[in-house]
């Protein structure tokens, strides 16, 4: 009876199979391609053009619209590629592995652009590019992290023993996110009270923090176009010689 | 399946005692480290004294993690790993036996002979009693966590500087609370707190790493 409840729905298993994540992807695409060049572009035009300039940072303030989205989806997408890692260990799925293991460029692209544009944003207004704050701290160790799946991921020849064992690693990082945070918090707290911190935040006007919004749903769907994308050359790249793959890329071929 | 674990012991402790070097090289290249700081840095008593915490910490990880990469690597070499996981018990109990035997030979003699090292970088001695303490609660937490590395890296090519790059992130709190455990005793500052976020830490890898190095291994 309690296999009842734990069985999953039939679309967690259809996705499973490399055919229909490789057909719902392909016809998902247009559409978060679409929304996120919508999203994107509307977001950063409204942000850096007609957004009010903030009192105290003027235009610098801008870089937000960048930075904010970035560091959001740093830290969301390592999530997401250990909860695709872990539905591949338990459920023995190989596009699970496939996205966890698509999740791991981008992911550390969005922590170098949060570092990279933090840098910029801090000088102006916190008068240096680096400090040893609590959130740039983590975040610098997040990189590492990434650093650390990508190398095990390239390591390691065959993607079937690759994509478990960056699945554990992502796993265990994932537990450790949230104790390096606090740890990190507490350090700082510990040695360096004088640290410039965003606690004094204004509180931000709609017309500020909407352009915010919609870069942030934009980068979300930009994410999920990549993954998609990624996730369907590793299909051709796995499955090349498959009978699917062969009638499927006729039928792609008539049209 | 005790009687498993003892047996792993016994076997890892009687090939390491047959080649002692394997013991000494970790804690030669820990007081190698400890003596490059001082050298690097300056001889003066009061910075030595501050920043002693941070450099034993540092480089009692960076030990742990010299040794680390041996510790499965001898038996998948020689195909013994291969056997010891078709045993009809748990992966986690072999990777519990073996993590104990690292723990035995990389973290308890730095515990030992930290006294020493402390007093040659100026910590104030009432230091000394919860710097010991902190290693003895985080070395194990250290091996623990490596062994997931080790275990990750088993078999790869270029395993040594690729299991520092996958561990020394998560060393981070373990490094933080250490260190920082110390630093409030030599202030006269209160340690329970750090040492019970210590302990919990262990408490957390001893029930993660095991199970975690465990399906690493039978990849």
């Amino acid at each position: 009876m309690t296999q009842s409840i734990w069985r999953m729905p039939r679309w967690f298993h259809q996705m499973g199979s490399p055919k229909w994540f490789y057909d719902i992807a392909g016809r998902l695409q247009p559409w978060f391609a679409l929304a996120t060049a919508v999203l994107l572009i509307w977001g950063s035009v409204w942000g850096l053009a007609f957004a009010p300039a903030d009192y105290q940072q003027g235009n610098s303030f801008r870089i937000m619209y960048v930075h904010v989205p970035a560091a959001i989806l740093a830290q969301s997408v390592f999530l997401g590629m250990a909860v695709a890692g872990a539905v591949g260990i338990v459920w023995k799925m190989k596009v699970a592995f496939m996205v966890a293991r698509s999740c791991i460029g981008m992911g550390a692209s969005f922590t170098l652009i949060a570092l990279i544009t933090g840098a910029i944003w801090g000088k102006p207004t916190w008068g240096a590019y680096w400090v040893w704050d609590a959130r740039l701290t983590s975040t610098l160790v997040l990189l590492f992290l990434y650093a650390g799946v990508m190398a095990l991921n390239q390591a390691i020849s065959e993607r079937q023993v690759a994509g478990k064992a960056s699945a554990i690693l992502a796993i265990v990082g994932t537990i450790n996110i949230p104790i390096i945070k606090y740890s990190v918090e507490w350090w700082n707290t510990l040695h360096q009270t004088s640290t410039f911190t965003l606690t004094a935040k204004p509180s931000m006007p709609a017309d500020m923090y909407l352009p915010l919004l919609l870069m942030v749903l934009g980068c979300y769907c930009l994410f999920a176009l990549v993954v998609m994308m990624r996730t369907r050359t590793q299909i051709l790249e796995t499955q090349s010689g498959s009978v699917w793959l062969m009638q499927h890329m006729d039928i792609q071929g008539a049209k | 399946m005790i009687k498993f674990m003892l047996t792993i012991i016994h076997r890892d402790l009687l090939l390491l005692v047959r080649q002692p070097s394997e013991i000494l090289n970790p804690l030669v290249f820990f007081l190698l480290v400890i003596a490059l700081f001082p050298l690097g840095i300056s001889p003066e008593a009061t910075l030595l004294s501050k920043t002693a915490a941070g450099m034993i910490w540092v480089a009692a990880m960076l030990a742990t993690l010299l040794s680390l990469e041996l510790l499965f690597k001898l038996d998948h070499d020689d195909g013994s790993l291969e056997q010891l996981l078709l045993a009809p018990y748990p992966s986690w109990s072999l990777v519990l036996a073996k993590v104990f035997v690292h723990w035995l030979v990389s973290g308890l003699p730095l515990i030992l002979i930290s006294p020493v090292i402390a007093s040659m970088l100026f910590l104030p001695s009432q230091a000394v009693p919860v710097l010991m303490l902190s290693l003895l609660l985080g070395t194990p937490t250290l091996s623990l966590l490596g062994a997931i590395g080790a275990a990750l890296v088993t078999g790869v090519r270029g395993g040594g500087i690729l299991l520092t790059l996958l561990i020394l992130p998560l060393y981070v709190p373990v490094l933080i609370f250490g260190t920082s455990s110390v630093v409030a005793a030599a202030q006269g500052l209160a340690v329970s707190g750090h040492m019970a976020l210590l302990g919990a830490m262990l408490v957390l890898a001893l029930m993660v790493a095991p199970w975690a190095a465990g399906s690493a291994l039978k990849l």
